[in-house]
């Protein structure tokens, strides 16, 4: 290696941070090894199973949006068609009997999913910007439709079902009780978060973020744009294949509603309430949706009214997602700034609060005179029962809302305040140092 | 010796408006060649022809005697003509050292490989540390591009399209608005990085036009109305009257 290489270039990781690199992923292992062991009921299986298949169609959806610029209406696609091949894959397989077991099965969803990229994605990714999102959304609602008319392949609205448990068995697991799935999809899980995390790393991933920024440039440098946008949309579609796969092992079903918009809208909301700009941003993401429509769906009717409230609020105030948000922080900690502005969150957080109770209560209220007028007045929302056809609710709810948002934008302002006296501190370091 | 570029009786419309119309043009190897004229004679136009972003209506561009014009930009790219852009279009979310590499994996036989760790690879660290030292941007390695002062940008600018080890270099007015100081070191810079290569420059700054080429040509309204040594061009009634003046004669 030449001088200029060691002396210029950024220097390359050392034996410590390799060690640390590669720790990380072993901890992670073993974080995944442990979990049921720490929460091992039936119910927290289940939902560490569905973050699992989140984490990576929500990392596969980013291989597009974050890491290339495209934004997809129609991911949904490929992990149904994943889930699909799967099913019909596992009834085959169990009714010839062949040698091929549970745990490489959904390779086989990740190639359904590659190969209708592969078919699909050449044309789309002509062009990114609109006219992508349009192809996108274009394709996801033929296919989506088409699975209501080929009956024989997709199976209607009923969807087709498969035994998970009549393959050729390993080490004695037959994936019937929900722990050993969970084990299937965590290891999964851990094989794609890595491959899709080591693919950022090489000339095509860099090449994705270069196409990202700026696709005329990326034509002067001797790429063609279409290429690297047509490769990522390969991958992309590979890896949401895999975690259609892994739902359509875990719910031994396939139906309709894994090619819908729905699901494309959610894997959408999913990386961008985690932050599409970071690589685990979509894995904080993933996380975040499957635990709070888990948890609201159980606590309110609409739930899915306060997705959109907190998407719309993510998109307009914190357009870099939770990850984002938290990221921004780290120039504060490292400059032991941060003290000086967590008082104003406190401060800003009663007033917000309750804007939000407000807010949720309105919510709730005119949700029981439009939704179900007929019903007994007396409803829960959030586990809190309250009286909807009360004037003093409506009262409460007016004076939360108003007042709540009046006291808490002066908070805001104050948050800013702080920001901006502990950035000048964190910039005065800089240049001493 | 075939010419480096030759652009045979080039003509370019949009619609029915000609914007350029029968341009011919030889730049020899390892000239420095300037391309002047007026505001909206066709300089930017006849660059975005040669490299590909256009094709011509009708007529040819050559590189070393081979036919490119109607080939895509990064075709003609490969086949070793790089290009700068008058307004700064870098990578404006990626660091100097990524804006600078992405420019050098093509040539170092990368393509779109997704089996390699690209911070593993000697050849493409060794040419990337090379140019970000030969901008002098080195203090600046890990800035987003975007975040960077102008003048760097413009560094950064020349240092993309120089990055590929391209023979023929286009860059399109590379000193614009730049101060006295910094436009010197601009040209300092791209002396340094174009020796031995061929360069075709459109410039407006007529002391950088006259210290760096070997030979100017004259574009207004769309024609090349002289070509030939600065002491030609500046003795040229010609050109006198239809550009320069009289204050730089």
């Amino acid at each position: 290696m030449s001088e200029i290489s060691t002396t210029v270039a950024p220097p390359l990781p050392t034996a410590t941070e390799k060690l640390q690199f590669y720790g990380m992923w072993a901890a992670a292992a073993v974080v995944l090894v442990l979990l049921p062991h720490v929460f091992g009921s039936g119910g927290s299986l289940t939902t560490f199973s569905l973050i699992g298949i989140s984490i990576i169609f929500s990392l596969s959806y980013n291989i597009l949006l974050g890491q290339t610029g495209l934004l997809s209406f129609g991911h949904a696609v490929y992990y149904g068609l994943g889930g699909f091949l799967v099913i019909h894959a596992i009834n085959i397989i169990g009714a010839n009997k062949l040698p091929i077991p549970l745990p490489v099965i959904p390779l086989i969803g990740g190639l359904t999913g590659l190969f209708f990229a592969v078919l699909l994605g050449w044309v789309s990714t002509q062009r990114s910007g609109t006219a992508f999102a349009m192809i996108s959304l274009g394709v996801a609602e033929l296919i989506a439709s088409s699975a209501l008319i080929l009956r024989t392949f997709f199976g209607g609205e009923a969807g087709v079902s498969a035994n998970r448990t009549k393959l050729f068995k390993i080490f004695g697991w037959s994936f019937g009780p929900q722990i050993q799935i969970y084990y299937l999809i965590a290891a999964w899980t851990l094989i794609a978060v890595i491959a899709m995390y080591a693919l950022t790393r090489t000339p095509l991933g860099r090449m994705c973020n270069a196409v990202r920024d700026n696709p005329e440039r990326v034509q002067f440098v001797g790429y063609n744009p279409h290429v690297v946008r047509y490769l990522a949309f390969c991958f992309s579609g590979f890896f949401a294949g895999i975690a259609g796969a892994l739902a359509a092992i875990n719910f031994e079903i396939a139906n309709s509603a894994y090619l819908g918009a729905q699901q494309s809208g959610t894997v959408l909301f999913a990386a961008y309430i985690g932050g599409i700009g970071f690589f685990i941003g979509p894995i904080v993401g993933a996380i975040f949706v499957t635990i709070l429509s888990l948890g609201l769906s159980d606590l309110t009717q609409v739930w899915q009214l306060y997705f959109g409230l907190i998407f719309i609020a993510v998109v307009l105030f914190a357009p870099g997602g939770i990850t984002g948000l938290l990221m921004m922080h780290r120039p504060l900690v490292k400059a032991g700034t941060l003290r000086q502005v967590l008082p104003s969150y406190l401060h800003a957080l009663v007033p917000t609060l309750a804007m939000i109770a407000g807010l949720v209560l309105a919510v709730e209220t005119i949700v029981h005179y439009t939704v179900n007028p007929g019903d007994d007045s007396h409803i829960k929302a959030f586990g809190i029962p309250f009286d909807a056809a009360s004037p003093l609710i409506w009262a409460i709810s007016a004076v939360l809302l108003v007042g709540g948002f009046l006291v808490a934008r002066k908070d805001w302002v104050r948050i800013r305040e702080a920001w901006d006296r502990a950035g000048s501190i964190e910039r005065e370091k800089d240049v001493t140092a | 010796m075939s010419a480096a570029i030759e652009l045979r009786e080039i003509k370019k419309s949009f619609g029915n408006i000609p914007i350029l119309r029968d341009i011919n043009l030889s730049v020899a190897q390892g000239e420095r060649h300037a391309l002047i004229g007026p505001n909206g004679a066709g300089k930017s136009t006849t660059f975005n022809l040669i490299s590909g972003y256009f094709a011509p209506t009708s007529g040819s561009v050559l590189l070393r005697g081979e036919v490119i014009s109607g080939l895509p930009p990064y075709q003609i790219n490969r086949r070793g003509l790089s290009r700068s852009f008058q307004v700064t279009n870098v990578f404006a979310n990626m660091s100097v050292w990524e804006n600078l590499r992405c420019a050098v994996l093509w040539s170092t036989g990368q393509r779109y490989a997704f089996w390699k760790n690209v911070d593993n690879l000697p050849e493409v660290r060794e040419r990337t540390a090379q140019i970000l030292a030969d901008i002098h941007l080195t203090k600046r390695r890990d800035v987003p591009a975007g975040l960077l002062t102008y003048a760097e940008q413009r560094a950064l600018e020349i240092g993309i399209t120089v990055a590929g080890g391209a023979d023929v270099i286009l860059l399109d007015e590379p000193t614009a608005g730049m101060s006295h100081a910094e436009t010197e070191r601009a040209v300092a810079l791209i002396r340094r990085l174009t020796e031995g290569r061929t360069l075709l420059i459109v410039e407006h700054d007529m002391s950088v036009v006259f210290g760096l080429a070997d030979r100017i040509s004259v574009l207004v309204y769309g024609q090349i109305i002289a070509s030939g040594t600065p002491e030609d061009i500046r003795g040229n009634p010609k050109v006198k009257e239809a550009y320069l003046g009289e204050e730089a004669a």
